[in-house]
């Protein structure tokens, strides 16, 4: 090899474990937070090759809404398997019937805030000191601003005003008991560099990301799929479309948009056209000029 | 596509007035990096603020409280791709007291945009920015001249900008500067060729930024590798296996190389360099790999492997740039934890030799104190050594910051002189 320099997607992959083992080797406990969307693969992905001839050396964790996908739980299980880690699951379910949150009401309805609590306690029983995310500076305002190691006081908080300052590639961990951090490994990733990594490493991905058909009803300008969890109005209908996910969430908030892309080459493809961000279908975003500020500043992913 | 393409890493600097958010959005605008959606949301939000089309500022505004108050007051990270590159923009403040925030944003930049207003010529702010991209030795630096369009895009006020410029950057440090005219409101030299401006034979912003060299802005010649941790995987077919983890610093490593450990001192050569992928024959910075040695030597986080025919110097007695970023100012002798690469040990500031005054950039002699912004030449004492090259010839391993160990924060970023 006579050139000594890397493509733009090496030198992300190489910039993310070293993120990883940066977590490893200033954190006691870390977890991977694993939610079976493409970005908590790719960190996983990414994570086999930091400690590679090694097992990937701290469990994955899933907060589990009870709204899942069932593709999305069948994948976690066997991915599982695969690399031989220990999971651990926090249960929104469990949270609501111990009280510690309830059901939101009205038409809109999710129970996308109700993970912050769910996480927290999770964090907090399982003695967690960091939780590695799949979030990426290029998803959302409040996300731009983000450090690789991400502080949170002891009730979980993100204070964005007044972040570690974070200089070349050192990174400061320190932490006291009780507080804890959050690693974002692919920061500088954007979402045709994951789709064009996935492509490139030929990463399994759950099968909602092809298309496929399904039944959905049009709601809030994307196709909601049907599930136990719908609620019709009157108005609405339900039918049968061609379609695939550009980001996965709970059933009940995850929209899809009409697709014939059914293999990695032609999603690539596909991203590399649209003309509308991946969350630009996720309700949960929709519901304020800074809904992902707020909830990140109370302990949101 | 896109198999060569490289990363580019970019900050600008500025205030409000000068266009710096105008500017990245219009990057952003024109080179199609901007959803519909989000354009949707800047157009909504543009007129229920009465500005006439689209606000492209807007478009860089992050945190509510900066929304609300229109500043920018911490970095905030912005991508768009072109077909011959990936772009990585900081984007940070430009105030005086957001000096912290620029060092940021300057740290890991290949390239800094100083944008000057070519109505009021190079300020007080010009020269603080340029003089934090030469402090953090950022290789290029491209000085926008902006606002074109205000001036009737006379050559003569682009001249004087020049001028002006050049006169106080004489004794700077920055090896390769440029100047670009253009109007980021209007889009003149920023993606596209300006109209306006036959006198400027350069090529726009965007051009420049896509095609300057930047392979040799990492040093190829020293090669250290910082020990991150050490693999033992302990299963079948890996039983002894023992591989230190870390990213090339600089230079390049072989395998079969003659390598010494830093700072035991001892010598071994490198036996293989491993990947999920596969071994390798050679890995060079900014590679994360596995390296095993020939001989059973204790290594842990914080060690240093280097060519054994060229050897950082391990110190105790450091001289550093230091920025001061926080609140609370530094506490006379009082112990920091130092981190510089993967080592981590105790220091101490025994002594501030000067500070500069950030706007005359004058070295004042007398003023000990370091306080949130400044920027101060100090002498730290260590624990016990590191294993550091200048900054001038390694920004990897010439770098270093202060945490406090009462609040756990960091306090302070530095360069070694």
């Amino acid at each position: 090899m006579s050139k000594y320099y890397l493509n733009y997607l090496d030198e992300l992959e190489s910039e993310a474990i070293f993120v990883l083992r940066e977590v490893w080797a200033q954190f006691d406990n870390p977890v991977i937070l694993f939610s079976g969307g493409k970005d908590s693969i790719l960190v996983t992905h990414l994570a086999k090759k930091a400690f590679y001839p090694a097992k990937i050396p701290f469990p994955l964790m899933h907060v589990d809404t009870g709204h899942n996908f069932p593709e999305t739980i069948q994948f976690r299980d066997d991915i599982i398997k695969e690399l031989g880690v220990q999971l651990i699951v926090g249960s929104v379910q469990e949270s609501i019937d111990e009280g510690r949150v309830a059901e939101e009401r009205g038409k809109n309805a999710t129970r996308n805030a109700l993970q912050i609590t769910t996480l927290l306690d999770a964090i907090e029983a399982n003695k967690i000191d960091c939780a590695i995310g799949g979030g990426r500076r290029d998803e959302e305002k409040a996300r731009a601003k983000e450090r690789f190691f991400s502080h949170r006081d002891d009730f979980g908080q993100w204070d964005p005003k007044n972040q570690r300052p974070e200089l070349w590639n050192i990174f400061n961990g320190k932490h006291f008991e009780g507080e804890h951090f959050r690693a974002f490994p692919i920061s500088n990733w954007t979402e045709m560099d994951v789709w064009n990594y996935i492509k490139r490493e030929n990463i399994a991905i759950p099968s909602l990301y092809f298309a496929h058909e399904r039944e959905v009803v049009w709601r809030q300008e994307s196709w909601i799929p049907n599930s136990e969890f719908l609620v019709l109005e009157d108005h609405e209908e339900i039918v049968t479309k061609k379609i695939r996910f550009r980001t996965l969430g709970d059933i009940t908030i995850t929209g899809g948009i009409e697709s014939d892309a059914d293999t990695l080459e032609k999603i690539a493809d596909e991203v590399s056209g649209m003309r509308q961000t991946e969350r630009g279908n996720r309700s949960d975003d929709k519901r304020s000029e800074s809904a992902m500020e707020d909830r990140k500043r109370q302990g949101y992913f | 596509m896109l198999d060569n393409n490289q990363l580019l890493r970019f900050t600008t600097a500025g205030s409000v007035d000068d266009g710096k958010s105008t500017l990245i959005g219009r990057l952003l605008y024109d080179s199609k990096s901007i959803f519909e959606d989000q354009l949707q949301a800047i157009e909504n939000t543009s007129k229920k603020k009465g500005h006439e089309g689209v606000d492209l500022a807007l478009f860089t505004d992050g945190l509510r409280d900066e929304r609300e108050q229109g500043i920018t007051i911490d970095v905030a990270y912005r991508y768009f791709t072109t077909p011959k590159r990936k772009f990585i923009i900081a984007d940070t403040p430009g105030h005086i007291q957001y000096t912290r925030n620029m060092v940021t944003g300057a740290s890991t930049a290949n390239a800094a945009i100083i944008l000057v207003d070519a109505r009021h010529g190079v300020i007080e702010q010009t020269r603080r920015h340029s003089f934090i991209a030469s402090l953090l030795q950022i290789p290029h630096v491209i000085v926008c001249i902006n606002k074109m369009d205000l001036v009737d895009f006379s050559e003569e006020a682009y001249n004087k900008v020049i001028e002006q410029f050049e006169e106080f950057s004489s004794k700077m440090l920055v090896k390769d500067v440029r100047f670009i005219p253009i109007s980021a409101l209007l889009g003149d030299n920023v993606v596209n060729r300006s109209q306006n401006m036959d006198w400027y034979q350069g090529a726009p912003l965007l051009h420049t930024l896509e095609t300057m060299h930047i392979s040799s802005d990492i040093n190829k010649v020293d090669a250290r590798f910082p020990v991150q941790t050490v693999l033992r995987p302990q299963r079948e077919g890996f039983i002894d296996y023992r591989g230190y983890a870390g990213r090339v610093a600089s230079g390049v490593f072989r395998k079969g190389d003659e390598v010494t450990i830093m700072p035991s001192g001892f010598n071994s050569k490198i036996k293989s360099i491993d990947t999920l992928e596969g071994g390798l024959e050679e890995a060079f910075a900014p590679m994360s790999v596995s390296i095993t040695l020939e001989d059973d030597i204790d290594i842990s986080r914080g060690d240093m492997i280097v060519r054994s025919n060229n050897k950082p110097e391990a110190s105790q007695d450091l001289e550093v740039m230091l920025c001061w970023l926080h609140n609370d100012a530094a506490k006379p002798r009082a112990k920091y934890t130092i981190r510089h690469t993967s080592n981590e040990q105790k220091a101490m500031i025994k002594e501030v030799v000067y500070k500069y005054d950030i706007n005359s950039l004058e070295r004042n002699m007398d003023d000990k104190e370091l306080v949130m912004n400044d920027i101060s030449k100090v002498k730290i004492r260590t624990t016990k050594p590191l294993m550091v090259d200048s900054y001038r010839e390694n920004r990897t391993t010439g770098s270093i910051i202060l945490v406090d160990d009462a609040t756990n924060e960091t306090v302070a970023a530095g360069m070694i002189v």
